[in-house]
Formats: structure tokens, sequence, C-alpha cells
């Protein structure tokens, strides 16, 4: 009998030295983000102003602010957005609910995982070959966007074929038994269960696309830009203007960059001040994504 | 008077035979029982009649299902399995309805048909409500989401679903095989109702199912239709060994 205790505490107490050395690899990494978070917050806080967000960059540190890079982070996520969204949720639903599935296809899906896994600067490199020498887009806003938009369609597209291949097979049966048709399906039941899934996969593609730098350097994004470009609505007939699309730019990494690398200290807070816009940034559209997933979850469960 | 009959009919998984050479008629406004172990292919004869199999690879049909009164062959590949669905419904083994509302639930077939006139949905929904035993218990909920309702109110919704749209032939596979036993007595009864109206084709694993219910029973094993005939002759005085050794419990 007493050996018998003597097993169990000393399992027991593997258990709890488990239960430690988790502990401790889980906060290596978490104090790990925690300093430097906090470190870039101590940094930067100093310079976050109302100016920082609406001045031009500048020779002089305490001068220089944001305002085009963010202008440049919206216009080409909003890009991005527009051709990755349509583009990445109409190849999932084709690939789910429509193509035959045989070697070409698993062809296809191989390949649209493995994209997802390229190094950012290789589409950087495509994107310079294609939009900026033989299309002659510049290098400009909507090169900048098209360029994300490629990076994040694998993403958009892994994330609606998961969110349609999570919905039952027995509510696409039920669709077709009533005489649905392959669109109708689609459009009334496949399409709307799965929003949640993709809407989610959505955000997360773009809060990944906002925080790249290497692929926008390469296609020869400017660093120092003291202007907006082309504003899109109009005072005047016909009241929009696509001008901006191939206004050259910047955006909030390579601000980030371009300030780190100074030699001056100064520059470094703006840096830091950039990166905590951009990091809020990151985290609100992570925050989205969790919440815009609870609210599809909460209303429908199989 | 015969609806539909299937004569000589096949059918093949890749190269898996799962039904041998089946002639079976299917009598008009009569419960017709499918019975026989798993795996006989009792859910698969079902699911000739309306296409289902249609949506996966690799299958194949042989032989014919012919649909009277015009006598055109459901399995043909002329014949366009979307029509074949808007005459013959089918009722799931699982209730599955749609994360709608009840009312959403019941139109959808009129809203494939293209059919929109509020009022016209709203009456046929509510004839189909009350045809499935369900509309005094749903008619002041009928915006609540179809998943508030409990399991044999679900399945009794999607009877409803499926009666909306008027058809000739309505499939039951094993629909009361998730429901508690009241629930299953509820659709039972329905069933029995129904059968002035449309003709009724279930399969079922319970045999004192099949007795309940039906008028007619097929009793299939490996693929074959081994015995066919009046439920009551089948299940007293069965002609062939395996379909007593069937029905006394001796397998299966």
């Amino acid at each position: 009998m007493k050996d018998l205790k003597t097993l169990i505490a000393r399992r027991k107490f593997l258990d709890l030295l488990f239960a430690i050395v988790g502990l401790l690899a889980l906060m290596v990494g978490v104090f790990t983000l925690l300093a430097l978070i906090i470190d870039l917050a101590l940094d930067g806080m100093s310079r976050l102003s109302l100016s920082f967000f609406f001045s031009y960059p500048s020779r002089f540190p305490e001068e220089a602010g944001i305002l085009s890079a963010w202008v440049g982070t919206i216009l080409v996520m909003f890009v991005t957005a527009t051709t990755a969204v349509p583009l990445g949720i109409a190849s999932g639903i084709y690939l789910e609910e429509y193509a035959p599935k045989n070697w070409f296809t698993d062809i296809i899906e191989i390949n649209i995982a493995n994209l997802a896994g390229v190094p950012s600067i290789i589409y950087g490199l495509m994107a310079l070959g294609l939009f900026v020498y033989k299309l002659h887009l510049g290098q400009s806003v909507l090169t900048a966007g098209l360029t994300l938009g490629l990076l994040i369609l694998p993403i958009v597209i892994m994330a609606t074929r998961e969110a349609i291949r999570a919905i039952p097979t027995s509510i696409r049966e039920a669709a077709y038994a009533v005489g649905a048709t392959q669109w109708q399906t689609v459009q009334d039941h496949v399409l709307p269960y799965s929003l949640g899934g993709i809407l989610t996969g959505v955000i997360i593609g773009l809060s990944r696309a906002i925080g790249e730098s290497a692929p926008l350097l390469t296609i020869g994004a400017l660093t120092f830009i003291a202007f907006l470009p082309d504003p899109p609505l109009q005072t005047h007939f016909p009241f929009f203007s696509f001008e901006w699309l191939l206004s050259p730019f910047t955006v909030l990494p390579i601000q980030m960059f371009n300030w780190v690398s100074r030699p001056q200290a100064a520059f470094h807070l703006n840096a830091a001040a950039a990166g905590l816009v951009l990091l809020v940034m990151t985290l609100t559209m992570n925050g989205v994504a969790i919440y815009v997933r609870y609210l599809f979850r909460k209303r429908i469960q199989w | 008077m015969v609806k539909a009959e299937a004569k000589n009919l096949s059918f093949y998984y890749g190269s898996v035979q799962a039904l041998k050479n089946i002639t079976l008629p299917i009598l008009e406004h009569r419960v017709t029982a499918l019975i026989g172990p798993s795996g006989c292919g009792k859910s698969t004869y079902l699911r000739c009649f309306n296409r289902m199999h249609d949506l996966y690879p690799y299958k194949h049909y042989e032989g014919e299902i012919i649909l009277h009164p015009e006598g055109i062959n459901i399995i043909s590949p002329e014949v366009d399995p979307i029509e074949i669905r808007m005459r013959v419904s089918m009722v799931f083994q699982k209730p599955n309805p749609f994360p709608k509302s009840i009312y959403e639930n019941v139109a959808y077939g009129l809203r494939v048909r293209g059919i929109t006139k509020r009022r016209l949905v709203d009456e046929n929904v509510e004839k189909a409500l009350t045809e499935a035993a369900l509309w005094e218990e749903a008619k002041d909920r009928l915006n609540d989401l179809a998943f508030n309702l409990s399991g044999g109110q679900q399945q009794r919704l999607c009877i409803a679903r499926a009666l909306a749209t008027n058809p000739e032939i309505l499939l039951f596979d094993e629909p009361t095989s998730a429901l508690d036993p009241i629930a299953t007595a509820r659709i039972e009864e329905l069933i029995h109702e129904l059968k002035n109206r449309v003709t009724i084709l279930i399969v079922t694993h319970n045999m004192q199912q099949a007795a309940r219910v039906s008028d007619q029973t097929a009793f299939l094993y490996l693929g074959e239709l081994i015995e066919y005939g009046e439920t009551k002759t089948l299940f007293t005085n069965p002609k062939e060994k395996r379909t007593e050794d069937y029905i006394t419990g001796r397998f299966g």
C-alpha cells in the first residue's frame, strides 16, 4: 500500500515539473514580446501628438510626421482588399464547390498552399518585373496594392476554403433536395454561412499585408514623400478621380525603415512612434477578426 | 396504381456495385418501406429517386426508374436532376434545417422556384407547417431560428420544407433514427396521414416501424432485392428464408 502511494507521489511530481517547465516556456515568449512593446511605447509615446499624425516627413526629427505614410497605408490596403478579396473568395468557392476533384485541381491546391509560404520579397521581385516593367504601372499605389493583393491571395483562398468546408454536407444536400441549383446553394447557404470564417481570414490577410515592407521596397516605394496623392473625391465634375492610383507613395513600415536607418537618435524615436501606430492598427484588425468570428459563431451552430 | 418503378436498377460507387438489378414498383398513395441490415443498399436505392448521387463523383447508374404518369426515366442523363428534385422531395436521417428562421426554412423551396409574392409564400408556409403538424407550435415564433426547435420539431420542420413545394413523391431516409420515442411516434403518425396526399418511400432500420407505417415492404440484402410484398404478408408469412431470418432477428 505504501509503495502505491510513493509511486503516485512520484508521478504527481512529474506532473508538477512539466507544469512549471511549460509555464516558463510560455513566459519566455510572452515577456519578450511584452518587453518589446513596452520599450516601443516608452520610446514612441513622447512623439505621439496630433501634429505627428498630420505632418509630412522632414529633415528635422521633431517636425517630421507620418501623414503621407498612414494615408499611403490606407490607400494601398484599399487596393489590396478590393483586388484580393473578390478574387480570393471566388477562387475558394470554385475550388470547393465547383471544381472536379482530379489531378489538375490537386496540383492547384498544393500550389496555393505553397504560395502562402513564399517569402514576400519574391512577390516584390515578381511585381517589379510584371507591374512596373511590363505593364508600366509605375512605382505607384496601384502597383503596391496589387503586389500585396497577390501576397495575401493564397491566405484569402485558403480561409475561404476552410470556412466552406466547415459547412456540413447535410446542409448542402438539404438545399439541393428542394431543387436548388449549384449557384442558388452557394448564394443562399454556402456563402452566408461561411462569411464569418471568410471575413476572419480576409482581415488576418490584410493585417499581414499592412506590416509588409520588403516587397514594397523591391518595387521601389519612395521613403520620402512630402505630399498626398490626388484625393479620390473631387469638388468638381465628375467628383471622383483615380489619379491617386498612379501616385508615388510611402507606407508606415517603409517610413519606419527610413527613420531607423538615420544616424540621429531623435529619428529613432519617430520610428518607435510610427511602430506603435502600426502595432495598434494591426492589433485592432485582429481584434475585429476575433469579434467577427464570435458574432457569426454565436448565430450558427451545427 | 404505380407511381414509379425501378427496372433492372444497378448502381455503382466507383467499381463497387451497391445495387444489383433491382426491379421494384412504388405504389401511388402508399407507404413503401425499405428494410435490411446496414450497408444493404436501401439508402443508396432511395437516393437514386432524387438523383442525390449526382452531387458526388465516381458514381454510375444502370437500368431505369420510370416516373409515372409521363413515363420519364428519372436516372437518365438527359433528365435534369433539378427537375426531378422539384417533383421528388426528401427528408434526411438527421434533422438538417438551414440556420435561418422557421419561416425561411419552409419558404426556401418556393424561393428557389422564384415565388416571391408575400401572400402566396405565407399561404404555402402555413399549409406546409399544418400538414407537418407543426403549425400550432410554430405559428407564434415563425421568425425564430430553426435551431431553437427541439429535435423532433426540427424534423417536422424538414418535412414541412419538403412538403411546401407539393412533391409527388416524398423520400424518408431513416427519419426517426436521431429522435426519441415520443418524437418518433409523432413522425410515424404524420407519415400515416401524409400518404393520402403524396407517395412515400421510407428507409428504416426499425422493423417495428416498417410494420407500423408501411403498406408495402421491400427487403434488401447485399444490394439485392430479396423480397417485396404487402407489409402484413411479408412480416407474417415471408416467402424467403433470409427475410424470415432478418425479421426474426437472426441476423442484421
